[in-house]
């Protein structure tokens, strides 16, 4: 900010009072910045998510903060809207000056965000799905959730280990349903699954009767899998059953949560999704390592908020205790030492599994970060 | 001074002449220029609904489809057709007036409520068709867009600005044309006629305006307005997803011309300068902020029918020296 510095001693007075309003707290602590989709369509991703961020930060700097220093963590709520995103991850840059950014709850806001921190070279850690956050690796960016190409890789992982391999597929159009529609159909070569049958229905239709129809025409079917979010697969879970299909059918990662199981009802019975280790955190063997963390993350959450955990909070988690730890291992609270101490993270076990980063790989997750679930008398069990 | 015998049109471009070149000197960090940035593209769009609303008296609940239009030309252009992002700009505005001139031609009939449901349809068809296009646009999350390669230039020669500041005067200017124009309009017989549509489109008809025409051409001019600051924002924010093209988007815009006064250029400018910044001024009582908005819109309404630059401008007049 040298390049008006004549102008800022003449005008700092007048600017300052002029700018009371939008004033940043006092320096000297580590400054993390946070950009979420608080309210909006994207909220139930982003509340969760801004919740266990002020939980976390609240629980390090009661602890005494990280080497002596409070982490001062300034959040804004973008409503998922890329170009308030876009605003906010230039505040947070210009503005606040943070030394890293956790945040980009949706895939738009993130992909908005992406330039700004490129160029200030400012670590950004995303909570968005979607791989073309880390693909092609960019070099400030790295993100905590699996992507929906792992769902599928997963997803076609069991149905092949059931001997299975003629999938009908049917997805929902709304940003994630597209996505993984998109992922699926590209990995499906790989694991040698042969797509019979590819039907989408928009993401407030209220019956899917006519397009699942279709897919149980298509000859040798064997397995359905449902790309979709909200209310959509709990529909098609619906239909499904109402269409008498005897084949396994598949959901995503999109709808591992209790509410899934609430909407569909019976049909949900022996449905198949791939999740995280949160939702089944006392199933876990003792000997798991993700035990400890997860189920000590779901009892911190609860008892704070009241409300039950969701692997989107989980998210928050991870970034924030990959974050944290690289800046205890950088020693420093240079973004450049910061960045190098987050792709060097090694063996972190967190909500979503261990993450082992590297050059390549801004993500760090396998396909073992998965669980598959079952349902079965409505709730979940783990596929073994 | 005495101002007041300046012109209303001379008086306008002065005084945002000087809330460009004076708000730089108050700003603590480069962050400022963009949110001035986002004011003087929304205040374009803005204009140009004062040209459609305040002007001709026409209300559009679509016309961020234009929005989207402008702002998608210049993220697909340059990416399937090879011509540069700074072309693609007068590519999408001569789209956006083409598709406003076969739209509104049957649309314009309407009045009213009728009117404004039929312009709502037609923000949402583009809308949908941005999302839903996705081997071409990306859908729902959006798609990246090329650099101008602006800034690389003003590099070569000598000049390190951020992008941020760059485009506080790009926008800046850009919009101090839009004025010109639109207050050249307003005195010019064109400008009268749409006037007169306001006050009685029958009464116009009688002394021999053609309204049909007459409307669809402050439909086609706000449209190129409109798509030109959609286009601005694609190429500032070098990425752009279909909620620019969105219903809620389409309001903003209405409110921010209702809001400053729906009849002039200057309040067009001041609408689009509250409701830009409000959102970043609240992030501190983040809870309240659609309270406050709320507020700020009510009492608009109830104290100050006008908006607020007309109604300042009367209590400001009516007091003696």
């Amino acid at each position: 900010m040298t390049r008006f510095n004549h102008l800022k001693t003449t005008a700092l007075a007048i600017a300052l009072a002029g700018s009371a309003a939008i004033a940043v707290p006092a320096h000297a602590d580590i400054k993390i910045g946070s950009s979420l989709a608080i309210t909006g369509p994207a909220s139930f991703l982003g509340d969760p998510e801004a919740k266990t961020l002020k939980m976390l930060v609240n629980e390090l700097n009661a602890n005494g903060g990280i080497n002596g220093e409070k982490i001062d963590l300034i959040m804004y709520d973008d409503a998922a809207d890329p170009n308030q995103a876009r605003t906010f991850a230039t505040r947070l840059v210009e503005d606040d000056e943070v030394v890293a950014v956790i945040g980009g709850t949706s895939t738009g806001a993130t992909m908005a965000m992406i330039p700004v921190f490129e160029e200030a070279k400012v670590p950004f850690i995303s909570l968005a799905g979607a791989v073309v956050i880390i693909d092609p690796v960019k070099k400030w960016v790295f993100k905590t959730p699996h992507t929906d190409l792992m769902a599928c890789g997963k997803i076609f992982e069991d149905i092949k280990a059931r001997g299975l391999s003629k999938v009908g597929l049917i997805s929902g159009t709304g940003g994630f349903g597209k996505s993984m529609h998109e992922q699926c159909l590209s990995v499906a070569g790989k694991y040698g699954i042969d797509i019979v049958a590819d039907e989408t229905y928009g993401p407030k239709d209220a019956d899917m009767t006519p397009q699942l129809t279709k897919i149980a025409g298509a000859a040798g079917l064997q397995a359905v899998v449902n790309p979709g979010f909200g209310q959509g697969p709990a529909i098609v879970t619906r239909n499904f059953k109402q269409l008498n299909i005897k084949v396994p059918l598949y959901q995503s990662h999109g709808v591992a949560s209790k509410s899934f199981i609430d909407l569909a009802g019976d049909a949900a019975e022996g449905v198949r999704l791939p999740a995280s280790a949160l939702l089944v955190a006392d199933m876990l063997d003792d000997s798991d390592p993700q035990k400890a963390v997860v189920v000590g993350y779901r009892d911190a959450y609860v008892a704070e908020t009241g409300q039950p955990v969701s692997t989107f909070g989980g998210h928050a988690y991870d970034a924030f205790h990959i974050l944290v730890n690289a800046i205890k291992s950088a020693g420093s609270n240079n973004p450049a030492a910061i960045r190098d101490a987050i792709e060097n993270t090694k063996g972190f076990i967190g909500t979503a599994g261990e993450v082992n980063m590297s050059a390549t790989d801004h993500l760090g997750l396998d396909l073992n970060a998965f669980k598959m679930l079952e349902i079965r008398d409505g709730d979940w069990t783990i596929v073994k | 001074m005495k101002l007041t015998k300046l012109s209303p049109k001379i008086l306008t471009l002065l005084a945002l002449a000087l809330l460009v070149i004076i708000a730089p000197m108050f700003f603590p960090s480069s962050f400022y220029y963009r949110i001035g940035a986002l004011i003087f593209i929304n205040g374009l769009a803005v204009i140009g609904l004062v040209i459609l609303v305040g002007y001709a008296g026409q209300i559009s609940l679509g016309h961020a489809g234009f929005v989207g239009i402008g702002a998608y030309s210049c993220a697909l252009a340059p990416e399937h057709l090879g011509i540069s992002p700074v072309l693609a700009v007068f590519l999408g505005a001569f789209l956006s007036g083409l598709l406003a001139w076969l739209v509104g031609r049957p649309i314009l009939r309407l009045r009213g409520h009728y009117l404004a449901v039929a312009t709502l349809g037609f923000g949402i068809l583009i809308y949908m068709v941005l999302s839903n296009e996705a081997q071409w646009t990306g859908g729902p999350d959006g798609m990246a867009v090329q650099a101008t390669g602006l800034k690389a230039l003003l590099k070569s020669m000598g000049f390190k600005v951020s992008a941020s500041e760059m485009w506080y005067w790009i926008a800046a200017v850009v919009m101090m044309i839009g004025a010109l124009i639109a207050l050249n309009l307003h005195t010019s017989p064109t400008g009268r006629a749409l006037r007169s549509l306001h006050d009685s489109e029958v009464a116009a008809g009688t002394v021999g305006v053609n309204v049909a025409n007459y409307k669809l051409s402050a439909f086609v001019i706000s449209a190129i307005y409109t798509s030109v600051s959609g286009s601005e924002l694609a190429l500032m924010n070098r990425f752009i997803s279909p909620d620019v093209a969105g219903f809620l988007h389409s309001v903003e815009l209405l409110t921010m011309t209702v809001l400053g006064g729906a009849a002039t250029v200057f309040g067009a400018v001041i609408g689009a300068a509250i409701l830009t910044s409000l959102p970043q001024v609240l992030t501190v009582l983040h809870d309240f902020e659609h309270i406050v908005l709320g507020l700020i819109m009510m009492l608009v309404m109830i104290f100050m029918r006008e908006g607020l630059v007309p109604s300042l401008a009367k209590i400001l007049r009516r007091r003696p020296k």
